[in-house]
């Protein structure tokens, strides 16, 4: 057992230095991603910050808007995961490893990690971005960031799977990239950039209940100290769900006989 | 069953209504090389999926290197390394680093897995471009830094499916030198191609698959006996040459509009001479002499079927027309026969 788990983490460790290689050589895809969440963040700031704020001001807006937009950013990362995931399995190179005496789970396992990793870099270079624009946590001390960090590794984790599973399904990356799409949709639906109140009744359940909006009110409360309610329960029930789901179903067709 | 490299017994596989293998027997001893020798669609990629455990068999007895695919595939894997048809090599990095990464994956030491990732590179000519990106590489390099990386491992059972299909002629010969080096170290090789003179130069043993089934197996020599493609092919400029020629060879095949005499032959020496002894007998000459060696097509026509079709099908493969087939009396269904007796 205990071999097969050290095969475990040293093939896992050798796939993601290779999908790092990947990010590195080529980090046109990821920084690509990276201008959604900043021109949106721009976007509703400079441009649209002074309807949406009503009148409480831009710095004000900023604040509401920072945690959505990070959550945001992991959303584009992951279509890029969707991606680059459907690219691979069309190449040859995944028959070879599927007829190499390795560990069958780590192909993936290095996708994923090598994602989370991406996105938490993604997040922390918007976040840059956010200070730069002035931006400042006013309620966050260490337990708070460390909350705030673990949540975001977590969504992050919860995500790529889910990505992974469409990459895996997608015949094309085009494919993949489409069917990876709510996963930066969705966020327009949340609390990211308006408060729940403001929309019509009728959508308030779906937008309160959906994975997005507790993930940001609890990132809200971490950092700004708003009111986290049951939304950090809910934000970690979903992420947990998501994950294995994503997990369960990826693992699935991966090992379903190849075309 | 144990002794050999690969065995299989009634190997079977469909897809839908489609039966790719259709009861398929394969006995490749260690340390030979063993073609599957096929057209497009003729189910040898299916063959080497399923050997190489990338896909399950529907049903038949199986064993790699003394281990069941079906069972025990991580052992079978251990044993074996694979060169599919599409390159298997990581575009995005450069040639060493997806060396480096087979080393990793053989869970070879830092320092082992250098030396044998330079040795390869070394041994396949592919130093220069070790530092590029392997989507930079030409067709030949490609082929040439996959079989390298099949080769991190040290595999005793390599699997080669097409490896020289799409390659230039001076990269192929290439490709035939590197594989005939592998069976020297000891290796077993399952190859598959669609090219008798690949199989017949680098072969011991050949499996002809025909509709999921194997059609024919042998040495090279034993298969080309089988086969009535090969023939000598005499032409004329002066009918009345022609004619004289064509009443002395009585068991020739004749083309009249192109005044040319086919007659089987299996290419011997032997058969050469015997064919100009009766030209002279007859006190005519050809105005030229070719000897056609059979061809896969010939192969194919010949051990596949025997109905019509595959008569006029081999009569436009070897570049006859069917009116001069016809031009024989003897029925283009028996022609087959005749010739398959005359080579024997």
């Amino acid at each position: 057992m205990s071999s097969s788990l050290s095969l475990a983490v040293r093939d896992s460790s050798t796939m993601l230095r290779r999908n790092l290689l990947h990010a590195r050589r080529y980090p046109s895809l990821t920084l690509n991603l990276l201008l959604t969440p900043v021109m949106l963040l721009l976007l509703f700031v400079y441009i649209f910050g002074g309807a949406m704020s009503a009148g409480a001001g831009r710095s004000a807006y900023l604040a509401y808007l920072v945690p959505g937009i990070l959550l945001m950013t992991i959303g584009s990362t992951v279509i890029g995961t969707a991606v680059s995931v459907s690219t691979d399995m069309s190449e040859g190179i995944i028959a070879r490893f599927r007829t190499m005496a390795i560990h069958r789970g780590s192909i993936l396992v290095g996708h994923v990690v090598g994602s989370v990793l991406q996105s938490v870099m993604s997040v922390v270079l918007v976040g840059a971005v956010a200070v730069a624009i002035g931006f400042r946590s006013t309620d966050a001390g260490v337990l708070e960031w460390l909350a705030a960090f673990g949540l975001i590794v977590l969504f992050a984790l919860a995500l790529t799977w889910i990505a992974v599973g469409m990459g895996l399904v997608s015949p094309n990356a085009e494919a993949a990239s489409n069917n990876a799409m709510p996963l930066i949709l969705l966020p327009l639906l949340s609390s990211a950039f308006v408060p729940l109140h403001s929309m019509p009744g009728w959508f308030q359940p779906i937008a309160r209940y959906q994975p997005f909006t507790p993930a940001i009110e609890t990132l809200r409360g971490l950092l700004l100290g708003t009111h986290i309610g049951d939304n950090g329960w809910i934000a970690v029930a979903w992420c947990v769900g998501l994950a294995v789901l994503g997990y369960v179903w990826s693992t699935s067709v991966f090992d379903r006989d190849p075309k | 069953m144990n002794d050999l490299a690969i065995a299989a017994q009634g190997l079977r596989k469909s897809y839908g209504d489609k039966v790719v293998l259709d009861g398929v027997d394969l006995a490749v001893p260690a340390g030979t090389i063993f073609s599957l020798l096929g057209p497009n669609g003729a189910g040898k990629t299916t063959a080497v999926k399923i050997l190489s455990t990338l896909i399950g068999a529907d049903g038949g007895e199986i064993r790699v290197g003394g281990h069941d695919p079906a069972t025990d595939p991580q052992a079978v894997r251990a044993a074996i390394g694979v060169t599919g048809q599409f390159s298997a090599v990581d575009g995005l990095i450069t040639g060493e680093e997806n060396m480096l990464l087979m080393a990793d994956l053989h869970h070879l030491p830092r320092g082992e897995g250098r030396r044998v990732a330079a040795e390869l590179l070394e041994r396949f000519d592919l130093v220069e471009a070790a530092k590029k990106p392997a989507s930079t590489y030409s067709g030949g390099m490609k082929r040439r830094l996959d079989i390298a990386m099949t080769l991190v491992g040290g595999p005793r059972i390599i699997f080669l499916d097409e490896p020289t299909t799409g390659l230039d002629p001076r990269s192929r010969h290439t490709m035939w030198q590197i594989i005939r080096e592998l069976v020297s170290d000891g290796v077993s090789v399952f190859l598959t191609t669609q090219y008798l003179d690949e199989a017949d130069e680098l072969a011991d043993r050949i499996a002809v698959l025909h509709d999921g089934r194997i059609a024919a197996e042998g040495s090279a020599e034993e298969l080309k006996r089988l086969i009535p493609g090969g023939h000598i092919r005499l032409r004329f400029n002066d009918p009345a040459a022609y004619r004289a020629a064509a009443a002395a060879l009585g068991e020739a095949t004749r083309h009249d509009e192109a005044l040319a005499l086919q007659i089987p032959s299996d290419g011997s020496q032997r058969e050469l001479r015997a064919v100009l002894d009766w030209l002279d007998a007859a006190g005519v000459e050809a105005d030229e002499l070719t000897v056609h060696t059979p061809d896969l097509d010939d192969v194919f026509f010949a051990l596949t079927d025997t109905g019509t079709d595959t008569a006029t099908g081999a009569d436009t493969a070897t570049g006859t027309d069917t009116d001069t087939a016809t031009g024989t009396d003897a029925a283009t269904g028996t022609d087959t026969d005749k010739t398959t007796e005359t080579a024997r």
